[in-house]
């Protein structure tokens, strides 16, 4: 699956976008962002307040309990500030 | 109908009579234009970037303004957003409606740039002398948004 980080997001984990095969047991959006917390410091940084993170799944606004499946382009970012 | 992500400036003019051109339907034109504040808080700014997602900003401007027509009877609509490096006194968004009477044209106005701020995927990083830091979602923002949810 490919996963796109915006904003604070992008600069704390340090890359903008990566291709990822997360283990088996990653089924949901939470599930995947747990398993994306131990990739290192940066990961944990950015993804440490929860409340401040929004998720898109194929472009779509989801909740945490969004399954997740190969091949699908997941975006994490905090809210929006444009206009 | 229209739903634009740019890198350029625009011309409200230009954009206005575009919209409205050959239509004789309508009988009011309600617009608005945000543009670059000088002052973050008490902080100057020199210049800000507006990062986005490519293709999801585009088709959730889309819903947004699908939804204004379908609450409003609008003739028509226009969304515009900048994106890039922006100073103060740059334009950034247009948004402007058109209809028989000017009710529905400044309701569907004021509903599409709340729900555009609380939605559309944009993210405002400033620059001021003290360096770079990414603007927070303002809780009014999300006010401004939740008097348009529907009963």
């Amino acid at each position: 699956m490919k996963l796109l980080y915006f904003a604070w997001l992008r600069t704390k984990i340090g890359i903008g976008s990566e291709e990822i095969e997360p283990p088996e047991g990653v089924a949901d959006v939470a599930g995947l962002l747990d398993w994306l917390k131990g990739r290192g410091d940066g990961y944990a940084d950015a993804l440490a307040n929860l409340s401040l993170v929004r998720v898109a799944v194929n472009q779509e606004y989801v909740a945490l309990d969004h399954p997740v499946a190969p091949g699908d382009e997941i975006a994490l970012f905090p809210p929006v500030t444009g206009g | 109908m229209t739903v634009r992500v740019q890198q350029d400036d625009f011309d409200v003019g230009a954009e206005l009579a575009a919209l409205t051109e050959g239509n004789h339907a309508i009988g009011g034109i309600a617009s608005f234009v945000g543009v670059v504040r000088e002052m973050a808080g008490d902080e100057k700014i020199g210049a800000m970037t507006l990062e986005h997602y490519p293709g999801m900003t585009e088709r959730a401007l889309a819903e947004i303004e699908a939804e204004a027509r379908r609450r409003w009877p609008l003739e028509a609509c226009l969304i515009v957003h900048r994106f890039g490096r922006l100073e103060p006194g740059d334009r950034i968004v247009m948004v402007a409606t058109a209809s028989a009477h000017r009710q529905a044209a400044l309701e569907a106005c004021a509903f599409l740039i709340d729900w555009l701020k609380t939605k559309a995927p944009f993210w405002k990083l400033e620059e001021t002398a003290g360096g770079s830091k990414w603007v927070d979602a303002r809780d009014t923002d999300s006010a401004a948004t939740k008097r348009w949810i529907e009963e």
